[in-house]
């Protein structure tokens, strides 16, 4: 059995069935979460590649590349696996979170603006606890913003501390 | 001393060239399209209140009325991105396509490097190589702020850029397989002499007319930046520090790197393909002089651009030099000529 190399890109197995390292998500999986958990067309990934850098952090690639590929940087980070929730990265919900049809909760502009800024707030959700979409209306649409985590009627802002911002309430 | 006057020759209006350099630049933010049409970023600075006036030679570049614009929604999202109007000038001469495989040498912090990105829809390659590890933070961070996915970053010396991570096992170019991995057993691919010239064997590996080639692996790039490391006086407006760190000593160096770089570029382009060169400096020793020797030394040749703002052309002869007479085919932008900063920048083929 081969190993889970921390310095190295491996592209993830295509199904579990190709699974060469223990504990990589394939990417049938990773497609498949993003389908079920937002609702997002698995086509809407076609053309990208996945890769595995470091236990569990999973990167997504527009084309691909050889494999594995020792650099320092590919894709954009994208999605937080080997745990028992899957986490999405702000980024990654930025990019393709337009796509997603459920678990989008849409906050007005007051709690857009502290949700924005890292705090945490109650809010009324009647969907899934755990990782959700959290988005608002901006320039005739909705957009998502980053990746909440919803307990116990409190949604919990988890856009990094470098990512946060005071902001305007729209 | 201040080396502006030094380049007083070369400029047909001296006083409004001093002026200019004098004057404080305006803060400009480009559109970030991976994310954001051009209208809808505008409706959302509209929203906001924050007044911009397009620069009339591209309208994703607004200058803003205000110093900044890292505390609006847009910028958050990565709609926008803080970059010097003229810096956008030579992601545009080198016109990356959707699906080609593109270097940008020396990319941190990245403005460059995602403005490529989205010139290519985010699809294909580029390759962002920085040889200072801390500024690859940087530019890791933008481009993911910007959404960017087509991006892999390299931590190399530029001058002796190897292609090897991107060549895969040298074997089996059809053999490996769907899942990759797995059979070569970690050999390392050590094999050969390899070094770092090969700019080889750009064979097949090009896929029909889809954007997927067959084979991930390459050992050549369509297109190629080099945005070299310089004197930057032609950053003077926003950086006044660029002047008083200018020495004549520096010039000579930094020349020889530029020289290096700029051939290693040539080199790991594929025949027919482009390699821009730019800098933000003023002095013909770290452009002319620089591309009249790459011309002697590399199989490639200078080939002439519209540019879509106000421009001067390249000088043959400095400082009681002669350059090749193509040289002139390269683009100067002085600060006085459109408002900007200055900039140089040159489109070259490579021919073999």
């Amino acid at each position: 059995m081969s190993e889970n190399d921390g310095q190295v890109f491996d592209r993830l197995p295509e199904t579990p069935d190709d699974r060469e390292v223990p504990g990589r998500a394939s990417r049938e999986e990773v497609v498949e979460w993003w389908a079920e958990r937002f609702g997002v067309d698995p086509n809407r990934f076609d053309g990208y590649t996945f890769w595995e850098k470091g236990a569990g952090k999973i990167w997504i690639l527009s084309g691909d590349v050889a494999d594995p590929i020792a650099v320092e940087g590919l894709g954009m980070a994208f999605l937080r696996t080997r745990q028992e929730h899957w986490k999405p990265t702000t980024n990654a919900v930025q990019r393709f979170g337009r796509a997603a049809t459920r678990n989008v909760l849409e906050l007005d502009g007051e709690r857009a603006a502290r949700f924005a800024a890292g705090e945490d707030q109650e809010v009324e959700w009647d969907g899934d606890w755990g990782y959700l979409v959290v988005a608002h209306e901006l320039a005739g649409d909705l957009e998502p913003i980053g990746v909440g985590l919803y307990l116990h009627g409190e949604l919990r802002s988890t856009i990094p501390k470098g990512r946060r911002e005071s902001l305007a309430e729209l | 001393m201040n080396p502006l006057k030094r380049y007083l020759p070369l400029v047909d209006d001296e006083e409004a060239f001093l002026a200019a350099c004098e004057r404080p630049l305006p803060y400009v933010v480009r559109v970030n399209t991976i994310k954001a049409s051009v209208e809808r970023a505008r409706a959302a600075l509209d929203g906001e209140g924050v007044g911009y006036e397009p620069a009339d030679w591209h309208p994703g570049l607004l200058r803003l009325d205000r110093g900044s614009a890292g505390a609006t929604w847009p910028y958050f999202h990565g709609w926008l991105h803080g970059q010097e109007e003229v810096s956008a000038f030579p992601a545009l001469v080198l016109d990356p396509r959707p699906g080609e495989r593109v270097w940008d040498a020396c990319a941190a912090p990245g403005s460059k490097t995602t403005q490529l990105s989205a010139l290519m829809d985010d699809r294909g390659l580029v390759v962002g190589n920085d040889n200072n590890l801390g500024r690859l933070s940087a530019l890791r961070s933008n481009a993911e702020r910007l959404g960017v996915t087509n991006l892999a970053v390299t931590n190399q010396d530029a001058r002796n850029f190897s292609l090897k991570p991107f060549e895969g096992a040298r074997d089996g170019h059809r053999g490996r397989g769907e899942n990759g991995r797995g059979d070569g057993g970690g050999d390392g691919s050590g094999d050969g002499d390899a070094g770092g010239g090969g700019n080889g064997n750009g064979d097949g590996g090009e896929g029909a007319d889809g954007e997927k080639p067959a084979d991930p692996s390459f050992s050549a790039f369509d297109r190629a930046l080099v945005d070299a490391p310089c004197s930057c006086e032609g950053t003077c407006r926003k950086n006044p520090d660029a002047l008083d760190e200018w020495t004549m000593d520096h010039v000579r160096s930094v020349a020889g790197i530029q020289k290096g770089i700029l051939r290693r570029a040539v080199q790991a382009t594929k025949p027919g393909g482009t390699v821009v060169y730019s800098t933000c400096t003023f002095a013909p020793e770290e452009n002319e002089a620089v591309l009249n020797h790459v011309l002697r030394e590399e199989a490639c040749r200078l080939v002439e651009f519209d540019a879509p703002l106000e421009t001067s052309p390249g000088v043959t002869e400095w400082d009681g030099e002669e350059y090749d007479p193509s040289v002139e085919r390269a683009h100067r932008v002085y600060p006085h000529q459109n408002d900007t900063g200055g900039f140089f920048c040159a489109k070259l083929e490579v021919t073999a």
